[in-house]
């Protein structure tokens, strides 16, 4: 018992070796500039970031699209979720409560690539058609929203497939630390005359927001993380964009394509490296969702008897 | 205060309270509509491709029509079949350690919080690492190789819902056997766990569900197969690998066998996930206090 639950010990320490040991070769050539460098093309004299042919391998373009393609779900998820644990924890008729818990366990259960069949065909051309023209028309002035990829792909697809992922994780945690406020709470400030929205501001959120916070952060790790569904919609281009309707790659896109196929001993070191990154970065957000999910569901009941 | 501007305030509290009340109701519906969206699209799409050859027959070659995905199911199969043989046991049985064992001591807590941060690792960096650590060495993509990741990514999950379907289990059960001299290895064997068994199987059906659509780890390890093949040292085709290279593909047959897969593949799902949540709510295991 006690070496089998060791062995989960053993995986991470496991994985963690692996990934350094494959991607020594890439390190030592590169070192850290493996993920700010920028190299030119000797003949069109434009940036280039990947250029497996001639070993160019730089990982900015792909920490690059994760963090757009991350952070646009998380502004588009957060919102949401929040309103949705709310409505949920507080609001919902008993008899609704059970089947919409339910259905949004459901979202959560849904494979990736199942969310990417359906985002390709569904949610890429409604894009294409309709809202990116839009975004273009209205707000295409901040210079976020250009107008030269009309295939619809790109950084608001994947963000807006990211968030629907995404969404039922931060709920669920959300409404975990919300039920886990005390009702005494609840009723204290209920009985000084507060109406329902003060109640939840000043009871619920304000007891509940760091563990929130940490949904939130969980939310990130797996926005960070994620690969089918962004591989099939964000296009694939290894280039930087500050048009959000470009085409990009992220991290994990980058591997999924390219790893297969790739046979030069450099590349796969470089992608195997990319992976550690991109290992390391999801630990250490993990961690620290964690840490604070469960300094609220912990903490909160023994102090509230 | 004058009696006006109290009004007014509370005016303002009242409406203010109606507004986020139907803001919350609004990001409800936002949020249930593309769920239902995807699922009518998935049954209507899907059911309309869906048919015995998809069961029966191998993917015919571009061009001809027909065909159906019989080798990915019997793929899909076996990869779980593999991964349930390394998940399972481990996991169940690290789960026994942290609710019976280790509970309490910084020890369990550390493989706990271990097993959760496993758990958000993308699976994509597990294919890496069993990249490195099998298809490397062996020099050839096989199923094996396959089979080894997804168990990997199930040991986790398995291990933390265990300890909690062992947690349910009443302290007086625990007491009552030990009362009776029966030694503290045989309680756990024979008695919580028996009583949890409901739970911890269900527990083992979501983790189950969960790799079996899973896509990322296998791009490089199982790799995909075109052709009938049970060999656990060959490329292997497996149901959401299938999936994603017809969807990406250019021709419409494929398209509709995508469809059709992903429809089989929610269908597994969410029998899992409904049978959880029945075994769950219902308290089979909380019957026994």
């Amino acid at each position: 018992m006690v070496l089998c639950a060791f062995s989960i010990f053993g995986i991470v320490i496991l994985i963690a070796w692996q990934l350094i040991l494959r991607s020594q070769l890439a390190w030592d050539k590169f070192g850290m500039s493996f993920f700010y460098q920028v190299f030119t093309d000797s003949y069109t004299q434009q940036k280039l970031y990947w250029d497996p042919v001639n070993e160019h391998f730089s990982a900015l373009p792909f920490v690059f699209g994760t963090l757009v393609s991350s952070f646009l779900a998380l502004l588009l998820a957060v919102p949401l979720a929040v309103g949705l644990a709310i409505f949920l924890t507080e609001m919902c008729p008993r008899a609704l409560r059970g089947p919409l818990a339910f259905l949004t366990e459901l979202l959560a259960a849904i494979p990736s690539v199942i969310y990417g069949l359906w985002a390709v065909f569904v949610l890429v051309p409604l894009l294409r058609e309709h809202v990116n023209p839009l975004l273009i028309r209205s707000l295409g002035w901040t210079g976020l929203f250009g107008d030269d990829n009309p295939t619809g792909l790109g950084f608001v697809a994947a963000g807006v497939i990211l968030a629907i992922m995404i969404l039922p994780i931060i709920s669920s945690l959300t409404r975990e630390v919300m039920t886990a406020v005390p009702h005494s709470q609840r009723e204290a400030v209920l009985a000084l005359g507060a109406t329902r929205w003060e109640m939840i501001r000043m009871a619920v959120l304000r007891n509940a927001r760091i563990g929130i916070v940490g949904a939130i952060i969980l939310g990130l790790g797996r926005a960070l993380g994620e690969t089918m569904a962004v591989t099939m919609v964000i296009g694939n281009s290894p280039e930087i964009h500050h048009s959000l309707l470009a085409n990009g790659s992220t991290m994990a896109s980058v591997i999924a394509n390219e790893y297969a196929e790739a046979s030069a001993d450099m590349h796969l070191s470089a992608l195997t490296e990319i992976g550690l990154a991109l290992f390391i970065v999801t630990i250490i957000v993990n961690a620290l969702a964690q840490l604070l999910v469960w300094a609220v569901t912990r903490g909160a009941p023994r102090q509230a008897h | 205060m004058k009696i006006d501007q109290f009004k007014t305030r509370s005016k303002v509290r009242t409406i203010s309270d109606h507004l986020v009340t139907s803001l919350a109701v609004i990001a409800t519906a936002l949020v249930v509509t593309p769920l239902v969206a995807i699922f009518i699209y998935l049954v209507y799409k899907g059911a309309s491709s869906l048919n015995f050859a998809f069961f029966t027959q191998v993917p015919k070659p571009v061009g001809e029509p027909g065909g159906g995905m019989a080798n990915a199911i019997l793929g899909s199969g076996i990869l779980l079949g593999l991964a349930s043989c390394i998940g399972v046991p481990i996991g169940i049985s690290g789960g026994i350690y942290l609710a019976e064992f280790g509970r309490g001591t910084k020890l369990a807590n550390a493989v706990r919080f271990t097993a959760d941060v496993l758990n958000g690792v993308p699976s994509i960096v597990m294919g890496v690492a069993i990249y490195a650590l099998i298809v490397n060495p062996q020099k050839h993509y096989s199923a094996f190789s396959g089979g080894v990741a997804l168990g990997i990514m199930m040991i986790p999950t398995v291990c933390r819902t265990t300890e909690e379907m062992l947690l349910m289990v009443p302290h007086a059960v625990r007491e009552a056997a030990l009362g009776l001299g029966v030694p503290n290895w045989r309680s756990v064997l024979s008695i919580t766990l028996k009583t949890a068994s409901p739970g911890v199987i269900t527990g083992c059906m979501l983790a189950f569900a969960r790799v079996a659509g899973e896509t990322a780890p296998l791009i490089f390890t199982a790799l995909g197969n075109q052709f009938w093949s049970t060999s656990l040292n060959q490329p292997i085709a497996a149901l959401p690998l299938q999936i994603y290279v017809y969807a990406i593909s250019p021709y419409d047959d494929w398209h509709r066998l995508a469809w059709a897969g992903a429809l089989v593949l929610i269908i597994l799902i969410v029998l899992a996930v409904s049978l959880v949540r029945y075994v769950t709510s219902r308290g089979v295991l909380k019957g026994a206090s």
